[in-house]
């Protein structure tokens, strides 16, 4: 526990800084919320969460299980409908969408190749392309119900390349794919950025892999606690909090304290700021 | 030499089966089965209510089932009850009431087994237009609407995130099963019309390699069911939309037991 309260001091603020556009985004962002909140009965799933994704950028969302990222991500589609607040999409934004779960339904009689290619037009050369990078060349003529859980996986991916979009969103992708596919994954889809350029937003609870590939990492626990560079936010105490020392402690680093404290409804308290500790 | 009212029975079956079939094939995969089931058993009591207003009961039905399935639709929106047990709640209690309001009908004849089985040795040329529009105006639905209800019935939140719009979709499949129920009344009955949409999909699936090749396997099992059928009701005498329906059941049976070995 000691290694994690090195210094408190030097107060890098947890949101982006310098250069970097503010949390509402830049004029050209892909996409933003801006103070979307989403309330379901008694229960408030979403709190005021302003966020935007640059071209071009990863974006991570990170947060324990209930901390509404799969409704955030839900929002930003325009699935589901913010109580208030709005969201603010590019004109013309073609989104590429890997949900959480792909249960299939059985009963559809459907190959690979149809599934990618129903209801957009694709060129040979581009599906052809595309199973290749995503490593589905070889089931390309199988029924879509006989496919695991990681050919699914890559199929549901390669449908959301071949809409050629300008932001991917991922919900989770590595769940229900063993450690070694999800290590592949995030490499292969750092590369596609790298290649066509694409804004990416990525949910997930799973850190190492995560924190190693994004340019921004933005943890959720019904509001944004923290959000920056990975290293940032892995030094961030309220990720601390959330993910256990142990995550903490993988990356070794504390580079700034919080403003605020969470009572146990999980409602924000402002704390006064500790006195400056002795390095 | 057929009899008339045979070849009219003919046209009709076939001409139910190809709307039918295909259709069905799109309730099999959005797991509608009891739901067109509660819609074809409230129709029941179109049927009581045409007869009591001397209205037209294809007219009568048609209504019936498009308010029954708006009903549906909206009471789907709750998630405190499973939607299977609201519905088999709804379904039994529309049998019940239509049952009853049919036998307390004071018109003289009223045959209540063929409301509930059918009576296609009974179908007026009438009937025979009322097929033939109802059906092409299905059919030509479900053609515009094929590719978003394929993308729809694999993956619901896929295919709204890629800008479908599911909610007019559904609207428009739960209209399509409402109008083809109503064109099932004369030959299936209200017990029996939504075995001409789920029985031949049920058949079709296992030999079937793309939706497009299931809903074509779906229709030419329901046409060949429909003459079978009627030609083994006329040979033993006996009711010719159940001969019809088991003659369907028979295929998918052998179809899944075939794909099993």
């Amino acid at each position: 526990m000691t290694a994690l309260a090195a210094h408190s001091h030097g107060h890098h603020g947890c949101a982006a800084h310098g250069h970097e556009p503010g949390p509402a985004g830049s004029a050209n962002a892909l996409i933003a919320a801006h103070g979307v909140s989403v309330v379901k009965g008694t229960r408030t799933l979403l709190d005021q969460i302003t966020l935007a994704i640059e071209p071009g950028e990863i974006v991570t969302l990170i947060g324990p299980n209930g901390a509404g990222k799969t409704t955030l991500v839900r929002a930003l589609l325009g699935l589901e409908r913010p109580t208030s607040g709005h969201i603010h999409r590019k004109p013309g934004l073609a989104v590429g969408y890997v949900p959480q779960r792909f249960g299939i339904e059985p009963a559809i009689p459907l190959t690979v190749e149809r599934f990618l290619t129903l209801g957009q037009t694709v060129t040979k050369s581009a599906l052809d392309e595309t199973l290749t990078e995503v490593g589905a060349g070889r089931i390309r003529h199988q029924q879509l119900p006989e496919l695991s859980g990681g050919e699914l996986q890559r199929v549901v991916l390669a449908r959301a390349l071949l809409r050629q979009p300008d932001l991917l969103v991922l919900d989770e992708p590595s769940r229900g794919v063993d450690h070694l596919g999800e290590a592949e994954l995030y490499a292969l889809i750092a590369r596609l950025r790298a290649s066509r350029g694409f804004g990416v937003l990525l949910v997930s609870h799973d850190l190492h892999i995560v924190m190693a590939n994004a340019d921004r990492v933005v943890c959720l626990n019904g509001h944004i606690c923290c959000s920056g560079h990975p290293e940032t936010v892995a030094g961030h105490p309220e990720y601390a909090r959330l993910f256990g020392t142990e995550a903490v402690a993988a990356f070794g680093i504390y580079t700034h304290h919080h403003d605020h404290d969470h009572d146990l409804t999980g409602a924000p308290v402002t704390r006064p700021p500790l006195p400056k500790a002795d390095p | 030499m057929i009899d008339p009212f045979l070849l009219r029975a003919l046209a009709a079956g076939i001409g139910l089966a190809m709307v039918a079939a295909p259709l069905g094939c799109v309730v099999v995969w959005r797991r509608m089965a009891y739901f067109g089931e509660t819609i074809a058993t409230a129709s029941l009591l179109g049927i009581a209510g045409g007869l009591a207003l001397h209205a037209n009961l294809t007219v009568a039905v048609l209504i019936t089932a498009v308010l029954v399935a708006g009903a549906l639709l909206a009471l789907g929106r709750q998630t405190i009850v499973p939607a299977d047990s609201l519905l088999g709640l709804l379904h039994h209690a529309a049998l019940a009431a239509g049952v009853i309001a049919t036998a307390s009908l004071k018109t003289p004849g009223v045959d209540l087994t063929g409301y509930l089985f059918g009576d296609v040795l009974a179908v007026s040329n009438a009937d025979l237009i009322w097929i033939a529009a109802g059906g092409a105006l299905v059919l030509a639905s479900l053609a515009a609407l094929w590719q978003p209800l394929i993308r729809l019935s694999v993956h619901e939140e896929l295919a709204a995130a890629e800008g479908v719009n599911t909610g007019r979709i559904k609207i428009a499949v739960t209209l399509l099963i409402a109008v083809t129920v109503a064109l099932a009344m004369k030959i299936a009955g209200a017990l029996l019309a939504i075995a001409f949409l789920v029985v031949p999909a049920v058949a079709a699936r296992p030999l079937a390699h793309s939706a497009e090749r299931m809903a074509l396997i779906a229709t030419a099992i329901a046409t060949a069911s429909v003459a079978t059928g009627l030609m083994v009701s006329s040979t033993w005498d006996i009711p010719a939309g159940p001969a019809i329906v088991l003659v369907m059941a028979t295929s998918a049976v052998a179809s899944l037991a075939a794909r099993r070995i």
